[in-house]
């Protein structure tokens, strides 16, 4: 008996649609956000993830109501996040029907955002998510949806932000994202060792193999992925077979 | 039915509202003593910290009526936060009282896995169970805690494990509680959340 891995699909949105960039870049929409949440849930995905990647004030109520729509399509955990700034920033997610949120650039601005949010929520709704790429020597964090360098470490601003209260790691390869080549293994594996939180692994999904190989070599407890679930090219219920036959402990789908 | 769901300021209580309205059931909303005088029903969900639940649950001057409903043999059902609620204390939050109503206290869970524990885990049964009636054996829940209750304990009917053996789930008369997001795990959870509703509904037996 042990913790299964989480298989986490992940619905970018422009606050209304579901979109899905390459390199963060170059836009495609990728359907309905609540038609997509309830599919998910049925296939038997472990979770949610719904980010703003617009997050533009002025389409923050129509976010929300994606947040509303998308929780009451599933019974299973919804993490929300993208553009959050502020604790009431937070409190509209969660309030809109999420139990978790996700803070990126804002926390590196402000890493006291963190301890605010982990203090007012708990430290199980407080994900922080790291942005990182390669560069010279190490993974740095970049912010603003990846278009900013910043001087962080990937693996020593999430062992800060632990301890700053933050409850699980968002990690994406910005190198491997939208190239379909496969998880980021040593990144992963980097940030994983380093902390004592969950790590899930984001960026470069295509075949079940690179699932078994990010839980596997990488030490991810959770792997993420849009694409190849929203085009219908990987099933979640197929996924999660081929793991348990590797080995991979996942939650059968019933 | 009127079922009572203690909101207090802290966490995603829309959740468990989808999950009971999805069985056809209305939860009624309310941090307010009175609502509990008439409860047939009581839902105490929570997340966060143990200081915030028991400092919310004072500040809206919940804990006696709470405890009288309990004693008065309502339905009740902690989930999460609200099965350490209901024990004599925590860990995290040593000088403050729960509700008492087991002796056990909310240790926090070894540091050899990672924590919190988050995600879906088995739960296996040690005893009957009323909650997890139809349910397979090592069926999975939800989780997200990093206390839990780790000694052994009178009510505990199914048990879980993450660095350590704990409670998943309690039961003592018209007492339940769940360590794992009911409301959170898929069919499992909602067949758990439909046989407390049937409990609830059944004609009261007189207090043993």
């Amino acid at each position: 008996m042990s913790l299964a891995r989480r298989i986490i699909p992940c619905l970018d949105t422009d606050g209304e649609r579901t979109v899905k960039g390459v390199h963060f870049e170059s836009l495609r929409y990728a359907g309905d956000p609540a038609a997509l949440a309830s599919r998910y849930n049925a296939e038997g995905a472990d979770e949610l993830v719904v980010l703003d990647i617009a997050a533009s004030r002025d389409r923050r109520p129509t976010f929300l109501e994606t947040i509303r729509r998308v929780a009451s399509e599933i019974a299973i955990p919804l993490t929300a996040g993208g553009g959050i700034r502020s604790l009431e920033d937070a409190r509209a997610v969660i309030d809109a029907g999420a139990d978790k949120v996700t803070v990126n650039t804002a926390a590196v601005e402000h890493p006291d955002l963190i301890s605010a949010l982990s203090a007012a929520f708990g430290a199980q709704a407080v994900v922080l998510a790291i942005d990182a790429a390669w560069h010279q020597s190490g993974w740095q964090v970049r912010t603003r949806g990846g278009r900013t360098a910043t001087s962080l470490d990937a693996v020593a601003w999430a062992r800060q932000a632990v301890a700053l209260g933050a409850g699980e790691i968002l990690l994406t390869s910005i190198d491997r994202d939208g190239t379909q080549s496969g998880f980021d293994i040593p990144l992963t594996c980097a940030v994983s060792r380093a902390v004592s939180v969950p790590v899930i692994a984001s960026g470069g999904a295509k075949v079940p193999e690179h699932f078994a190989a990010v839980f596997r070599e990488g030490c991810a407890d959770a792997a993420l992925a849009a694409s190849v679930f929203h085009d219908g090219s990987q099933s979640i219920n197929a996924l999660k077979q081929f793991l348990a036959l590797q080995g991979v402990p996942v939650r059968p789908v019933c | 039915m009127k079922l009572v769901l203690l909101d207090y300021g802290a966490g995603n209580v829309k959740s468990i509202e989808h999950a009971f309205a999805r069985l056809g059931a209305s939860t009624l909303r309310t941090n307010c003593a009175r609502d509990l005088a008439s409860a047939e029903a009581i839902l105490l969900p929570g997340v966060g910290h143990f200081s915030a639940l028991m400092g919310a649950l004072d500040r809206c001057q919940l804990r006696q009526p709470l405890l009288e409903a309990i004693a008065r043999g309502v339905p009740f059902l902690g989930i999460c936060l609200g099965l350490q609620a209901i024990c004599a204390g925590s860990d995290e939050a040593a000088d403050i009282p729960g509700l008492g109503l087991f002796t056990a206290r909310a240790e926090r869970l070894p540091a050899t896995a990672k924590l919190p524990h988050m995600g879906w885990n088995q739960v296996s049964v040690c005893k009957p169970s009323r909650l997890l009636c139809g349910l397979p054996e090592n069926s999975f829940f939800y989780f997200a805690h990093s206390y839990a209750l780790l000694a052994a304990q009178e009510a505990i009917v199914a048990t879980s494990f993450h660095a350590a053996r704990f409670a998943a789930v309690l039961e003592h008369e018209n007492i339940f509680a769940v360590q794992f997001h009911p409301e959170k795990s898929a069919e499992a959870g909602s067949r758990v959340l439909k046989n407390f509703l049937a409990h609830a509904a059944a004609p009261a037996s007189p207090p043993l």
